[in-house]
C-alpha cells in the first residue's frame, strides 16, 4: 500500500501520558472483521473513547477539542500485544502521521513504517518536555524533521534528535515500500529457495 | 581468523538471509508463512492491486480460528462480519492454490495449535504468521515471529520480508520445579520480573535445566507468551525430545528425509562461549503458581503474595492506578480467595492436550462450582480427540462442565465467547489487556491447575492444596 511521502511535518499534537498501551487498545479485536483497508479510524481507542451507548466519554483526550494535531505523544512501551496492522491503519486513518514515545513495541514500530506512519523514539526527559509543553499551551507546535532526524518544541526550542535505519528513511522520504524492492529481487529469491532445505 | 563462537538464533538467521542491505534490514527468508482469516484478506487485495502472484503457495498454509464459534460449527457461521472474513480466506486460498483447513476440516484448529501436531513446523525453519503468537513455534529450535499484513502481502508475493536482526537475549532457569508448578507459571514469573517491555528489540534463546527437563507442548507455552515480554520471540535448542515428537507427524520428513533432517537438526545449538548481548537467570525453586492482578502480563505474582503498591512496581503510578481501578483491586490486597465469575482453558498458550490432562487432574472427583462459567476449549479438532479418548471428557462432564468445539474463543473474544463487563475470569491464555477477553472483561491470566482450582472453588485458589 502506498502512502504520502513524509518529510517535515509541523503540528500541534494530541498527549497520551499513559503507558503500554497495547493495540488492543488501539483498536479492540472485535473491529477486525473487515476484509477491506478502511474505516478503522473511527474505531480509534474504541473503549476509552466511547461510552456504551456511543456516547463520547468526555475525559478522553481525542474528545477533549483543545487538542488536535497530526502527532501523537504517548507514554512508554506504546503498540506492544497483538501484531495486528489494524492498529497502525485506525491511528493513520483517524489522521495521524507521527507517533512519538520514549519507546515502541517492535511490531507496532515495523508496521508503523510499512504504512507511512513515523515513530519517533525520543528520551524519556524530552519526553516529559512534551507533555509539559503541551500542558502549558495545547496549540504547542512540533516540528518533526526527517530527512535531519530531529524533533524540535517550536515554542522552546528544545530539540532531539532521534534513530531511523537509513532504508526506512528512504522510504518514509519517498512514499515507497518493501513490496516493490522485494519484486526487483525475484530471480536471486528464487534461487536461493532452490537450495533451502524447506 | 578463527570464526565467532555462534547461538543456535545466528545459525537459523544467517542462513536465511538473501541479502543484507547497508544501513537497513535483511532480505529474510521464509520458509513456512501461516495465515488465518484476519489478517489476511487486506493483504490478498494488495497482491491483486499489484497483479502479483503468491510466489511459492506450497510454503503457506491457512487455518479459520480467530473469528470461529465454539458451538454449532457444522451450522452457517452467524455473524455476517465474521461469515465474510472466512469465506474470504477459502476463496483467496483456492484462488492461488494455498492448502486451507477451515471449520469443518477435521485438520482445523488453532494456527498455532495445529502447526506443531501435523510435523508442519521444523527445527532450523523461519516462520512468520499474521499473529503475534507465532513465536510459539521458537519451541522447535525454529525462528518464528508475529507479522503485520504488509508483511503477509510481502511473503505471499516473494516468500521474504524486510527485517533487521534483533539482539540476542538468553534467559536461563536452573533447578527443579516444586509440585504444582507449570510451564505457563515459569514464564508468567519470568514477565513477572522483566516486564511488559523487559526484551523488546531482544529475540530470546530459553536455556537451563527447567527448560531441558520440559515437554514440547510446555515449551511452546513458554515461547508463545514471550512476546509478552516485548521480545521479537523465543527459542528453545532442538534435542532427543523435540525429535520424538516429530517423528512419524503427518508432514515431518519420514526415511532417507528424516535422517538427513535429523543430521542437520541436531547441529542447531548455541556453542560454548558464544556471546549474548544480555543473559538473565532465575532459579526455579523461587517460582509459585502465578497469577496476574492487572492489564499487562507483566502485572503478576505468586498466587500466595500480595498486590505490589506502586511504588515497589516503579513507572508512572498514574497507569499503575490506572489499571487496578480497571481491575477493581487495591494495593497490597490478597489474590487467594477473590470470587471468579468464568474459567477459560484453551487458546494457543494452554489448549493442547496436556493441558487439559492438567485441569482433569484437579477436577477429578470434584464438582464445579455453582456460580462458575467454564468455557473449555481445546486448541484442535485432533486435542478434542484426545479428550474424548483419554477419558478427559468423562471427567469433565462427571464434575459438571461441557465441552466446547475448537479455537481461539474468549482468548480475544471475535467471537460469541465474551466476558462480561466487570466479571472476573481467570484464563489460562496470553494476554490480560482491557476488554480483551469483551468489553469490560477482567482477566486474570494462570496456568490450567489454577484455572482448574478456581473452577471447582469459585475462588482464587492454590491448585497445590487440592493436588
Amino acid at each position: 500500500m502506498a502512502y504520502d511521502k513524509f518529510t517535515v511535518l509541523k503540528s500541534s499534537a494530541v498527549p497520551m501520558p499513559i503507558e503500554n498501551v497495547d493495540t488492543d487498545q488501539i483498536i479492540p479485536a472485535r473491529f477486525l472483521k473487515a476484509t477491506e483497508r478502511k474505516g478503522f479510524g473511527d474505531n480509534l481507542f474504541r473503549d476509552w473513547r466511547y461510552n456504551n451507548d456511543n456516547s463520547p466519554k468526555k475525559d478522553f483526550v481525542l474528545n477533549n477539542t483543545i487538542y488536535s494535531g497530526k502527532i501523537l505523544v504517548a507514554g512508554r512501551n506504546f503498540g506492544s500485544g497483538s501484531s495486528r496492522e489494524h492498529a497502525a491503519w485506525a491511528i493513520y486513518d483517524y489522521g495521524f502521521r507521527c507517533v512519538v514515545s520514549s519507546f515502541f513495541a517492535d511490531i507496532f514500530k515495523n508496521n508503523s513504517l510499512n504504512i507511512g506512519i513515523l515513530p519517533v523514539q525520543v528520551s524519556p526527559a524530552f519526553l516529559d518536555n512534551i507533555f509539559t509543553a503541551i500542558e502549558a499551551d495545547p496549540n504547542t507546535q512540533l516540528e518533526v524533521n526527517l530527512p535531519e532526524q530531529t524533533i524540535t518544541i517550536l515554542a522552546t526550542g528544545e530539540k532531539e534528535s532521534f534513530d531511523i535505519n537509513g532504508y526506512k528513511k528512504h522510504n518514509m522520504m519517498n512514499g515507497y515500500d518493501d513490496i516493490d524492492y522485494l519484486q526487483s529481487l525475484k530471480t536471486e529469491i528464487q534461487s536461493f529457495a532452490a537450495k533451502s532445505m524447506y | 581468523m578463527s570464526k565467532q563462537a555462534a547461538t543456535l538464533f545466528d545459525k537459523v538467521w544467517d542462513s536465511h538471509v538473501v541479502r543484507k542491505i547497508e544501513d537497513g534490514p535483511d532480505v529474510f527468508f521464509i520458509d513456512r508463512h501461516f495465515i488465518h482469516e484476519v489478517t489476511s484478506p487486506v493483504a490478498f487485495l494488495g497482491l491483486e492491486s499489484r497483479g502479483l502472484k503468491v510466489i511459492f503457495p506450497e510454503k503457506t498454509f491457512a487455518t479459520a480460528d480467530h473469528n470461529t464459534p465454539t458451538i454449532n460449527q457444522h451450522l452457517p457461521v452467524q455473524d455476517p462480519l465474521s461469515a465474510n472474513q472466512l469465506k474470504a480466506l477459502e476463496t483467496n486460498s483456492s484462488k492461488y492454490g494455498i492448502s486451507h483447513w477451515g471449520l469443518g476440516n477435521p485438520k482445523n484448529g488453532i494456527v498455532h495449535v495445529v502447526g506443531p501436531e501435523n510435523g508442519i513446523t521444523l527445527p532450523g525453519m523461519t516462520i512468520v504468521c499474521g499473529d503475534s503468537h507465532t513465536s510459539t513455534h521458537g519451541a522447535f529450535g525454529a525462528i518464528a515471529f508475529g507479522i503485520g499484513t504488509s508483511e503477509v502481502e510481502m511473503v505471499l508475493s516473494s516468500q521474504c520480508i524486510m527485517q533487521p536482526k534483533p539482539k540476542k537475549m538468553r534467559i536461563k532457569v536452573n533447578g527443579k520445579l516444586g509440585k504444582g508448578i507449570t510451564p505457563k507459571d515459569v514464564v508468567l514469573y519470568i514477565i513477572s520480573k522483566l516486564t511488559a517491555a523487559g526484551a523488546t528489540g531482544y529475540f530470546v534463546e530459553f536455556a537451563g535445566e527447567v527448560f531441558e527437563n520440559m515437554s514440547m507442548e510446555g515449551r511452546m507455552t513458554v515461547c508463545n507468551m514471550s512476546i509478552e515480554m516485548g521480545a521479537r520471540g523465543g527459542m528453545i535448542a532442538p534435542d532427543e525430545t523435540t525429535f520424538a515428537y516429530i517423528k512419524g507427524r503427518e508432514k515431518a520428513p519420514q526415511g532417507e528425509a528424516w535422517d538427513k533432517a535429523l543430521a542437520y537438526w541436531k547441529t542447531l545449538k548455541t556453542e560454548e562461549g558464544a556471546a549474548f548481548d544480555l543473559e538473565h537467570n532465575f532459579d526455579a525453586a523461587d517460582i509459585e503458581p502465578m497469577i496476574t492482578y492487572g492489564t499487562n502480563p507483566g502485572m503478576g505474582i505468586g498466587i500466595t503474595q500480595h498486590i505490589p503498591t506502586a511504588q515497589q512496581i516503579g513507572g508512572s503510578k498514574a497507569s499503575y492506578d490506572k489499571s487496578l481501578d480497571y481491575m477493581g483491586f487495591h494495593e497490597d490486597e490478597e489474590m487467594l480467595g477473590k470470587k471468579v465469575d468464568y474459567v477459560f482453558i484453551g487458546s494457543c498458550t494452554n489448549g493442547r492436550i496436556e493441558d487439559f490432562r492438567a485441569f482433569a487432574s484437579i477436577v477429578k472427583g470434584r464438582k464445579k462450582a455453582e456460580h462458575i462459567t467454564a468455557w473449555i476449549v481445546p486448541g484442535s479438532h485432533i486435542v478434542e480427540q484426545q479428550i474424548k479418548d483419554e477419558g478427559i471428557l468423562d471427567i469433565l462432564t462427571e464434575a459438571g462442565f461441557q465441552l466446547r468445539q475448537p479455537g481461539c474463543s474468549a482468548c480475544l473474544a471475535m467471537n460469541d465467547d465474551k466476558i462480561p463487563a466487570g466479571k472476573y475470569a481467570v484464563s489460562t491464555s496470553n494476554r490480560n489487556f482491557e476488554g480483551r477477553q469483551g468489553p469490560g472483561a477482567r482477566t486474570l491470566l494462570a496456568s490450567p491447575l489454577v484455572a482448574a482450582a478456581a473452577a471447582v472453588t469459585g475462588v482464587v485458589t492454590d491448585p497445590r492444596e487440592l493436588i
